[in-house]
């Protein structure tokens, strides 16, 4: 054991979690161990039915582990201790993949984003009002859009929304599965761009679930690799990126079409 | 090869607005509909040409001036029949529907968030419920208490809260599905007010345009309980009960059987025509469209 | 002779709106052409139009002939004669493609029996081909397998074998491995290639991804709003792109794969 290692509590932690769904024989994770520093990102990398959305649950106090257990702040996370919960709640938020389910189609925009602090009893729906205004101006969106409604926006812009009600809280960790794969290239450049901001103004701990390499690259300093519900891989993402050790993350890495030169 | 010349084909005039625009003329026509049985119900309340009971109209009259629709053959007014019939249709429908509603959205809201042993056991329950004749359960209603209004709209009520209920259940599966509930919970919105701030949201529309189709089907239910007997007891007129009485003179004096008929089949179409008016006009994308 | 010519081709909605608006293009047989463009650029509205497809509600008019057929305009009966002998496609979600409620080799023997009159033994053999050259495993087993028992990448390839059982001159790809995870990507892509190589079939490959694009095809054209930017051979785009938008479009490209492609060059 390192001191280096030592000085920091990870904000998030695995601890040698598996799980295993009611009557399903074979376990959708198993012997993961990973860490989370405050302030670092950390990708998840891996091809649908890795166990990477169950992971990510995990992450969230979505889900409970069979075995193993689930750290935040280096203390063990119980669901049902409420007042835990709710520090955890307020400090780990999540954007969602598909921007247009991610947004109640009934909610005004500005409801939508005041939700955290609603939820969390951190506002009053006037207090709550400027916090909002100031999410969505950080996010690159009108003053006006919190009147609108969701479907009055375009796919990125639906993105930045969520992006928008994940940081109005002010958390230290954001959540990202698969954040950007639904949308067009140009926007998801802007959406990647905007979040690595985010990460370096506000100083925010990201991890992100994806199998898009180019964009893990671009934003996570680790990698995590996932192949069937195991890591077979971690570390620097230049390093396992760019010099795969296990034959899974080398065929991911190959796989990536790319431009003729 | 030649090329065949270009068909330019006309564009077609707007048929999405025209058809918009016929989905309110829908609504338009249905709320007149219904409206005049609405109306007729209410007035009754308050004013009937004569007294349920006055038989001093002479026997099967036929349409007059001082018995609009003729009398029946005790010699009751017709019209007076056909509005307190109107009355006793529409507390009918509101009633059974409100039941079904209440029951059925809870039971559908539990239902889909059972899981394992207790959602076989709940769906089961529903299934039983929905398969059970609407008519033994009135029968076994009035059975327990009396044949009256109330017994009738009762398991009428109970009927339809299965059908309700299994709706319900299947569109609150969809919602809890959708990422933004569980944006949701991580933000730590409690399950309640899951429920009720974006759950009951995001199925009022389709559920208020079934209620409607429930409304008529009431209506038609306690027709048809109280044609049997198992409805409002005499000397209350329900349109059911017009008609089984009219039954016998039909060929000689058909007034007796067609009012209440007609008077039926008009509110029938009138909540459909407004469901079916209902089912756009609450969906806020189509609300902008349209603004 | 071209295979397929579309010469002022606009698609509006019932409301008068322009979705593609006066766009020409043209695949000589055997000829590769990728169409590029973001959500809302109307290249899937294209394709639709280009088989007689588009949905309820939207008007083509301009001229669309394939295999010497006006499709603008042109019968139902008319188009069935077309669909499948002239031209099939295949769409980004192979599960919303397939029938869910057929087994897989029906599902394929459909369109063989059809167009090619086959029955009994040799239909059977040609449904067990169909699905081999598509290179699935056990061929036996996903023929009786119903859409759903199957994964995403085998689902696109039985998408695949369905539109190449009846031998069509022109391939149409929608956005074919979009659904799809990168490595299952990187093999439909090369299997496309391979397959549409030894029929000496056209292909035209709709796309908002330029490096997928590049993989299948050499020549492309951009589009955005409706409208054809800019059209040329895929290095001609990549590399010199003319109009501001390509530009724009080639450098979120670029900057993505940047980030990846110093550091595996290492």
């Amino acid at each position: 054991m390192t001191p280096a290692v030592e000085a920091t509590t990870p904000v998030l932690e695995l601890d040698d979690v598996a799980l295993r769904y009611r009557g399903s024989t074979a376990p959708v994770l198993q012997d993961v161990s990973l860490a989370v520093a405050a302030g670092h990102s950390l990708a998840l990398v891996g091809e649908s039915g890795a166990g990477k959305t169950t992971l990510l649950r995990l992450l969230l106090g979505l889900a409970r582990p069979t075995t193993g257990t689930v750290r935040f702040d280096g203390e063990a996370l119980r669901l049902r201790d409420a007042k835990l919960m709710r520090r955890f709640r307020g400090s780990v938020q999540c954007v969602f993949q598909d921007p247009y389910s991610s947004l109640d189609p009934r909610r005004r925009v500005g409801a939508t984003v005041a939700e955290p602090l609603r939820s969390l009893g951190i506002d009053s729906r006037r207090t709550a009002a400027p916090k909002v205004a100031e999410a969505l101006e950080r996010v690159g969106l009108p003053a006006d859009a919190a009147r609108r409604y969701p479907h009055e926006f375009s796919g990125g812009q639906r993105q930045r929304i969520a992006i928008a009600r994940a940081t109005v809280c002010d958390p230290r960790v954001l959540l990202a599965d698969e954040p950007v794969s639904a949308l067009d290239v140009t926007t998801r450049v802007k959406v990647v761009d905007l979040l690595a901001e985010l990460q370096q103004e506000r100083g925010l701990t990201i991890v992100m679930v994806s199998h898009d390499l180019s964009v893990v690259a671009s934003l996570c300093e680790r990698t995590a690799v996932l192949e069937r519900g195991r890591i077979v891989e971690q570390g620097d993402t230049a390093q396992v990126l760019g010099d795969p050790a296990h034959t899974y993350t080398r065929r991911l890495v190959d796989s990536v079409p790319r431009l003729p030169v | 090869m030649t090329r065949a010349t270009s068909p330019a084909q006309p564009l077609v005039e707007a048929p999405d607005q025209s058809s918009r625009a016929k989905r309110s003329y829908t609504l338009l026509a249905g709320c007149v509909l219904a409206g005049l049985i609405f109306l007729l119900a209410l007035v009754s309340l308050f004013w009937l040409p004569y007294a349920t009971d006055d038989t001093s109209g002479g026997r099967l009259t036929g349409p007059a001036t001082d018995h609009l629709l003729g009398t029946d053959k005790l010699g009751r007014d017709l019209f007076t029949q056909a509005m307190t019939g109107s009355r006793i249709a529409v507390e009918a429908g509101l009633g059974s529907v409100l039941i079904a509603a209440a029951l059925g959205v809870t039971l559908g809201v539990l239902t889909a968030f059972a899981q394992g042993w207790l959602d076989d056991t709940l769906s089961a329950f529903l299934d039983i419920l929905i398969a059970f004749p609407t008519l033994l359960l009135a029968m076994l209603i009035v059975a327990a208490r009396s044949a009256t209004l109330g017994s009738a709209v009762l398991a009428i009520g109970i009927a339809q809260s299965a059908v309700v209920a299994r709706l319900v259940r299947i569109l609150v599966k969809r919602v809890l599905a959708q990422d933004y509930i569980t944006a949701a919970r991580t933000s730590g919105t409690s399950w309640p007010r899951i429920v009720a701030g974006h759950v009951l949201p995001n199925i009022w529309p389709t559920l208020v345009v079934n209620l409607a189709l429930q409304f008529g089907l009431a209506v038609l239910a306690e027709a048809g309980l109280s044609y049997l007997g198992l409805g409002a007891p005499p000397p209350s007129a329900s349109w059911g009960r017009m008609l089984q009485e009219a039954q016998a003179t039909f060929t000689t004096a058909p007034a007796g059987a067609l009012a209440p008929g007609i008077l039926l089949v008009l509110l029938v179409i009138g909540v459909n025509l407004i469901a079916d008016g209902l089912r756009d006009t609450l969906d806020p994308a189509t609300r902008r469209r349209r603004a | 002779m071209t295979l397929l010519d579309v010469r002022g081709l606009t698609v509006r909605t019932a409301d008068g709106r322009t979705l593609v608006d006066d766009l020409s293009l043209s695949v000589a047989p055997g000829e590769r052409l990728g169409v590029i463009g973001e959500s809302g650029s109307g290249k899937s509205l294209t394709t639709l139009a280009v088989l007689g497809l588009l949905p309820e509600g939207m008007t083509a008019t301009g001229s669309v002939e394939l295999g010497g057929t006006q499709i603008v305009g042109a019968s139902e009966k008319r188009l069935t004669g077309v669909r499948g002998r002239d031209a099939a496609i295949v769409f980004q979600e192979p599960l919303t493609a397939l029938d869910p409620l057929m087994r897989v080799g029906r599902q394929i023997a459909g369109p063989l029996r059809q167009r090619r009159g086959l029955t009994g033994g040799a239909l059977k053999r040609a449904v067990a081909e169909a699905l081999e050259q598509v290179r699935l495993p056990e061929p036996g087993r996903i023929a009786r397998a119903f859409p759903h028992e199957i994964s995403g990448g085998q689902r696109q390839r039985v998408a695949l074998a369905m539109a190449l059982a009846c031998e069509p001159k022109l391939l149409i790809a929608d956005e074919p491995t979009t659904a799809l995870d990168v490595s299952v990507q990187a093999d439909m892509l090369a299997l496309i290639d391979t397959l549409v190589r030894i029929r000496e079939m056209a292909v035209l490959f709709v796309s908002h991804d330029l490096a997928v694009v590049a993989k299948v095809t050499d020549r492309a054209l951009v589009m955005k709003d409706g409208r054809a930017v800019e059209e040329g051979t895929v290095d001609e785009i990549v590399r010199a792109p003319r109009e501001e938008y390509t530009r724009t479009l080639v450098a979120s490209a670029r900057k993505l794969e940047s980030a990846l492609a110093p550091r595996s060059a290492r």
